[in-house]
């Protein structure tokens, strides 16, 4: 910061250094708050963890247990006391997949459009409506997933699904209420839409204009412009955009736990019910049935709480060396 | 010959351009549609739900008819309040430290991106952590505990804008300050945060929008409560919790209370982001620079 002359020689007078140093203490102090939060929430999941640590070790993250009845793999049973997080994981991992695969094309779709194509006039309204899209909170698209989008699926999507691929063995019918992978992965890739979409129209407005007017000088279409001059140079950022896309997805908790089903099973078929890490914590947490089910469910959370924090950290070291350097752009 | 083949790519590369161009139409249409039809259903099965007992009922027990959220209201209320109170002013502190004490320095780069990062950590692990520190045998679920998880969450938030805020106030309101003889401490309060505060004041509100729809750090946190209660040390209800609770509920007249439930609370989210935008749009700070 450069301080001119006039200030350092004010700053130095020594006029009232205490007061002067006592603000400057607290607000660094609660600044360094923020650390504070990431060491306690980090030191409460390693502590309340300890216990399913020490039983499982690292198989929690991908034991099975065969029921000696039925031969039927086991995951989570908290009444004998076996835990694995397996099928969490998947289902983690399938519907965020889900989410990405249909939100990414859509949303740098959208982001071009508004950046590069749209009239003037649109812009502003349409910027405001995705930034909308991004404020509803979580539990009102579940409300609206429970009551539209999976009737929907059950009635009209999944059908279809299962005649056209039904062959592949991802879709099959043996799950008639419509809850499960699909739908938490549709209504994950609403809601992570927005933000990949208004990311990935900061680092396009990032990419100075006469990247695009050399393009174009060159004789080239709009949409050589766009993918020569402007996503060429953004897709540092873009990729950004999608991981910090995903990091919102797989900590998505709400939305997906009233949609997935809720079953700790691995299906092959996608229209099958399933659980993620996220919906186990909030379904069982509350009321879990004793200090190993608690502490695995606590194990769970540190799992999510380290890998979101991996991906957004990794989002934003992406975003930030697109868009450093370039003027502040008023969204 | 060979003029022909260029006609014949000048053909193929409009042809790929126009392609372009509809398929990036098409994307912000779809993008749009599930927008609206959120919105139009929500208005839709939300005003037609709404009446007077909504607000000034408590709820009826399971399966019974009518019956209100007015103790979700006041609960929501008492939470956010709480979360405000943690949130706010360290926020806000730590935003003034990022801006006037700390620019360019290595401390601040750290702190700005652990914020960022922070904002990006999921809900609900905030409530697990919060839940093992102050969740016990003597003190079970509570208000408090919904408080202070909530308030962790805005403290992120509300660092950054203010530090956004602050960086917009320019050089020379400082310097005049000081060069009144007026102590730094004050500077900055009284004339670089004041002359910020409709800036930092919206950032606010959005950081309190943002939690004021959080359902799953209160579901063992808040937990909610199906009588009045405003007591801190006690379980409390909260509008979210009962949209989820209601929303997975059996009963044709809960679901209706969690389409009014999620009505009010999406125009009240609706109101503070647009009250964000109107007041950002028309540059708060122009008077001062």
């Amino acid at each position: 910061m450069e301080v001119s002359a006039i200030r350092r020689f004010l700053l130095s007078r020594g006029n009232s250094a205490i007061a002067d140093r006592g603000f400057h203490v607290l607000m660094v102090l609660c600044a360094l708050s923020i650390f504070g939060i990431v060491v306690l929430i980090a030191t409460e999941l390693v502590r309340g963890s300890h216990l399913s640590w020490n039983a499982f070790g690292f198989r929690f993250f991908f034991s099975v247990f065969v029921d000696p009845d039925n031969q039927k793999p086991m995951y989570w049973d908290p009444v004998n006391g076996h835990f694995s997080a397996l099928p969490f994981v998947y289902g983690t991992l399938v519907s965020s997949f889900l989410a990405l695969l249909i939100a990414v094309p859509l949303a740098i779709g959208l982001a071009v459009f508004l950046t590069e194509m749209c009239p003037r006039m649109l812009r502003a309204p349409l910027a405001f409506v995705t930034e909308l899209l991004a404020a509803i909170p979580s539990v009102i698209y579940g409300l609206w997933a429970v009551f539209i989008l999976v009737p929907l699926l059950r009635e009209h999507v999944n059908p279809g699904l299962i005649k056209l691929l039904g062959w592949t063995g991802f879709f099959n019918d043996d799950n008639p209420t419509g809850l499960g992978f699909v739908a938490a992965g549709v209504i994950l890739a609403i809601m992570i839409l927005p933000i990949i979409s208004s990311l990935t129209r900061e680092v396009m407005n990032a990419v100075p204009g006469s990247q695009r007017e050399a393009v174009l000088a060159l004789g080239a279409t709009r949409w050589e412009m766009i993918r020569m001059g402007v996503l060429r140079n953004a897709r540092i950022g873009i990729v950004g955009a999608i991981i910090l896309g995903l990091g919102r997805a797989l900590g998505e908790t709400m939305a997906v736990t009233m949609v997935i089903g809720n079953t700790p099973q691995i299906q092959r078929s996608l229209l099958a019910s399933g659980s993620s890490m996220a919906s186990v914590i909030a379904n069982e947490y509350a009321e879990a049935a004793g200090d190993l089910h608690l502490s695995a469910l606590t194990e769970i959370g540190l799992a999510l709480f380290v890998v979101t924090i991996i991906v957004n950290a990794l989002a934003r070291i992406l975003v930030w060396a697109v868009t450093r350097g370039a003027p502040a752009q008023a969204h | 010959m060979n003029e022909q083949g260029n006609t014949m790519r000048a053909k193929m590369r409009t042809a790929t351009d126009w392609l372009a161009t509809s398929l990036a139409v098409l994307s912000t249409l779809m993008v749009v549609a599930p927008l609206l039809a959120i919105f139009i259903y929500l208005i839709y099965k939300g005003a037609s739900s709404l009446n007077l007992a909504f607000f000034t009922q408590i709820p009826k027990p399971e399966g019974e008819e009518g019956g209100g959220m007015a103790n979700a209201i006041v609960g929501s209320g008492v939470l956010l309040a709480l979360a405000s109170l943690i949130g706010i002013p360290i926020g806000i502190a730590g935003g003034i430290f990022l801006a006037e004490f700390g620019r360019g320095t290595k401390l601040a780069n750290a702190v700005r991106f652990t914020a960022d990062v922070l904002n990006g950590v999921p809900s609900i692990v905030m409530g697990m952590a919060v839940y093992a520190l102050v969740v016990t045998p003597r003190m079970p679920f509570s208000a408090l505990a919904g408080g202070v998880a909530l308030g962790i969450m805005m403290i992120p938030t509300v660092t950054r804008t203010t530090e956004e805020m602050l960086l917009m106030v320019p050089h020379a309101v400082r310097e005049a300050a000081l060069a009144l003889g007026v102590p730094n401490w004050r500077s900055v309060l009284s004339i670089t945060v004041k002359t910020a505060s409709p800036g930092i004041i919206t950032g606010c509100m959005l950081a309190f929008a943002r939690v004021a729809g959080e359902t799953a750090p209160l579901i063992f946190t808040a937990f909610g409560n199906s009588n009045w209660s405003v007591a801190l040390n006690q379980p409390i209800s909260a509008l979210p919790l009962e949209i989820y609770r209601y929303a997975l509920s059996p009963y044709d007249d809960q679901h209706r209370q969690a389409w009014a439930a999620a009505l009010v609370l999406v125009v009240l989210i609706v109101a503070a982001v647009s009250l964000v935008r109107y007041v950002t749009s028309r540059g708060v700070l122009k008077g001062a620079s």
